[in-house]
């Protein structure tokens, strides 16, 4: 099997299965008074200080969630409500058109159900949102934009954004910017301070930890409406049990893939380049997305021309290859990667598109497997490509 | 070398059973789910396209063991057969859509897309049946014939049938169920569909009204010319029609009137007495042959609907035109229908309805 979807999700670390393990077997609800519930907090708020020690937080600043997913709603409804709360004319939400379904659905979301105004920030070629580009939104009216979020680094074509210098801008007009870095952490240098960010998503699953746990990092002052409510645990913007197993798995795996990242980063760039330039040997028409430098160091996004993108993963899945076209649906259905248009591509290449993620587990043998097998395929999928009905 | 073959699994109880048996027959099998229509979010109705359908499909191919795809053919059922269904009633014809989704979508655009993808067959859970013969493979009824679907298969080609496998044409419908449930499949006790995918609550004519909008014309007396009432579109009637014409006036000995025929163009809609529904002379194109091309003038019998009986007649072919010669007639045959011809349970091809009189 060659695993190569580690942008989907990658193995779990061993420091994070022991870390998990150990805690399944105790007893303890982190929010209880008595003797068991101190042990599992002490569990959770060592878990808390590691990972705020990682990404460059203080432990208070870090929020507890279900996930990426989780924390992007609670950052984009949780800003928007608390910023209308304050001024009502704070209607604007100004987002960029390459961020994943967790971030635009309930911007979109908002949109439909409590007047805001969506403003999505175009990007270039890369998929990148030029600063300029967010000056400008920000000058047709200053004073209406609730909050920004653009993501850190892009989950199908592993563009990076220059986030430092949109946050500046942001914070001249005085608004709160939040972040998606799920796939940045661990593979960039991701410090919350130093960028002056407002909001920040971080996941388990993507690092090497658990699914089903993310955390917000929000600035201790910052205020957000919560979603969830009830015991009010973490800072009485999100309730409900914490996770003390996932949070432990979590916090192992974010400080060892943070501590080990300048090494993991560069053998995964190799990986990249390696894979890179000996699929653009052997299939010649293999059009590269997103940044050619300036992006995740396990990212590696094609476009084949004349085919389907999901023809070529069944067909590499049938050889034990697994990777992604870098977007997917509830029912499963493709559809054409709104990435790549947004990066100013066709309907045809959007969905003739693949994208393989390298990650801790992933070496050279992985590359030459791929491309053992891959000029047939995509020979075999641009045939396939012409059969299908098409206006 | 093990054959691969794309199973294609509806999420219902036939194709769970077809694509187990493959499995058992040594079969390299890939579980294909067609998604006919785009779904967003929560599974509404009760069609054959809904994400509960997806999901029952991907289980059954779960407890098979085998690999589990959803191909997108939204753009291609639109196009071939929503769009051609609509059309076709529009012009004052009467389609049948699960015969075009057979003809254009499973055993074209799929089946096509299956063998490029370096498949070597398409697999499905219609009950008929395909035998090989020296003249190569040919088409014949299953052996339940309750559940018998030649019919709508009567518009694939040898070369289509030469890539194609009914596993379930052998059997009868009660043992596919029984067989369903012995292997553990989530599907057994799901019952069975009936109504046109696209249209789950039946309403066709809603349906119709809502695309074609309101084509208000006359009823009138087919012999007389003399008006008998009002109608909302032409598309609403089809020949044979009893019910919803609300006609002013009774005949004078009450017998009951039926539609006899349709103008689109004058948007008029015909009756008359059940003695002029009766026909016997069918002429017919777009023939399809599923096996060897027949003499130019051959008997066979004739089926015109999917489940009705298949009478005696005889048939004439010249450059793609099909003259059916019933020896009784028959009652209320539209426009647009297929007709599907047999030798015995073999079927010899089928043709779409032109015109049809009584000689």
């Amino acid at each position: 099997m060659t695993y190569l979807d580690h942008a989907a999700t990658t193995p779990m670390l061993a420091e994070a299965i022991a870390a998990l393990s150990a805690e399944l077997a105790q007893v303890g609800n982190p929010s209880s008074l008595h003797a068991s519930g101190r042990r599992a907090r002490k569990v959770v708020e060592e878990s808390r200080e590691k990972i705020a020690a990682a990404i460059g937080a203080r432990p208070i600043e870090v929020i507890f969630t279900g996930g990426g997913t989780e924390s992007n709603n609670l950052a984009v409804k949780g800003l928007y409500w608390a910023a209308r709360k304050k001024d009502i004319n704070k209607k604007r939400i100004l987002v960029s058109a390459v961020e994943h379904h967790a971030v635009l659905d309930p911007v979109m979301w908002l949109g439909e159900h409590e007047e805001a105004t969506v403003e999505i920030l175009p990007v270039d070629n890369y998929g990148r949102v030029l600063p300029e580009t967010l000056r400008k939104a920000f000058e047709k009216n200053p004073h209406d934009v609730a909050l920004v979020s653009v993501m850190w680094a892009n989950n199908e074509v592993g563009t990076i954004q220059p986030i430092a210098e949109l946050v500046k801008i942001a914070h001249e007009y005085k608004t709160v910017f939040h972040s998606d870095a799920v796939q940045a952490v661990g593979c960039l240098e991701v410090h919350f301070q130093n960028t002056g960010l407002d909001a920040l998503t971080i996941t388990g699953h993507k690092v090497g930890g658990p699914q089903g746990v993310g955390a917000l990092i929000a600035k201790r002052d910052l205020e957000l409406t919560p979603l969830l409510h009830g015991g009010g645990q973490e800072r009485d913007v999100r309730s409900g049990t914490l996770d003390a197993p996932a949070i432990a798995g979590f916090a192992a795996a974010i400080t060892t893939a943070v501590s080990q990242r300048v090494a993991r980063a560069n053998r995964l760039s190799l990986l990249r380049k390696d894979l890179i330039q000996k699929v653009q040997e052997n299939v010649p028409d293999a059009v590269l997305n997103g940044d050619p430098e300036n992006r995740l160091p396990g990212n590696v996004h094609f476009s084949f021309k004349g085919c389907e993108g999901d023809a070529l993963l069944m067909l590499l899945d049938a050889q034990g290859i697994e990777c992604s076209t870098g977007s997917a649906c509830s029912a499963g259905i493709p559809q054409p990667s709104y990435v790549l248009i947004a990066m100013g591509k066709d309907e045809t290449t959007a969905r003739s598109s693949l994208r393989f993620s390298f990650g801790s587990t992933s070496t050279h043998d992985d590359v030459d497997s791929v491309i053992q097998v891959l000029p047939a395929i995509v020979e075999r999928a641009k045939r396939a490509g012409k059969t299908m009905v098409k206006k | 070398m093990t054959k691969k073959v794309v199973a294609a699994m509806s999420g219902g109880v036939d194709s769970s059973v077809a694509a187990a048996r493959l499995v058992d027959q040594g079969y390299d099998v890939v579980g294909v789910h067609l998604a006919l229509a785009k779904v967003k979010g929560h599974a509404g109705g009760k069609g054959c396209c809904t994400l509960d359908d997806a999901r029952d499909a991907r289980r059954v191919a779960d407890r098979l063991g085998i690999a589990f795809y959803i191909w997108d053919v939204s753009e291609e059922f639109q196009q071939e057969v929503i769009e051609n269904f609509i059309s076709e009633y529009a012009q004052g014809r009467t389609p049948n859509p699960c015969v075009r989704c057979n003809e254009k979508i499973k055993f074209q655009a799929v089946l096509e897309r299956s063998l490029a993808l370096g498949f070597d067959a398409v697999a499905t859970g219609h009950y008929a049946q395909i035998f090989e013969t020296p003249n190569g493979p040919t088409l014949h009824r299953a052996i339940d014939s309750k559940k018998d679907q030649s019919y709508v298969l009567s518009v694939l080609n040898q070369e289509q049938l030469s890539h194609t496998i009914l596993p379930l044409g052998n059997s009868v419908k009660p043992d596919i169920r029984k067989e369903a449930e012995e292997r553990g499949l989530i599907t057994a006790a799901k019952p069975d569909s009936h109504d046109i995918c696209f249209i789950p609550d039946g309403d066709t004519a809603g349906f119709l009204h809502n695309k074609l909008g309101q084509e208000p014309g006359k009823i009138v007396d087919a012999e007389t010319g003399e008006e008998l009432g009002k109608h909302d579109g032409v598309f609403e009637f089809t020949i044979g029609q009893r019910k919803g014409l609300y006609l002013e006036k009774p005949r004078p000995d009450r017998s009951p009137r039926y539609v006899v025929g349709t103008d689109t163009k004058s948007k008029t809609v015909m009756v008359g007495l059940a003695s002029m529904l009766r026909v016997d002379v069918v002429t017919a194109t777009n023939l399809i042959w599923c096996g060897p091309i027949p003499d130019s003038q051959f008997d066979c019998t004739a089926q015109v609907r999917a489940h009705s009986n298949a009478l005696k007649a005889k048939a004439f072919h010249k450059d793609g035109n099909l003259t059916v010669e019933f020896l009784e007639p028959l009652n209320g045959l539209a426009p647009g229908q297929t007709i599907a011809l047999y030798d015995n349970t073999r079927v010899i091809g089928s043709g779409t309805v032109v015109t049809t009189s009584r000689s």
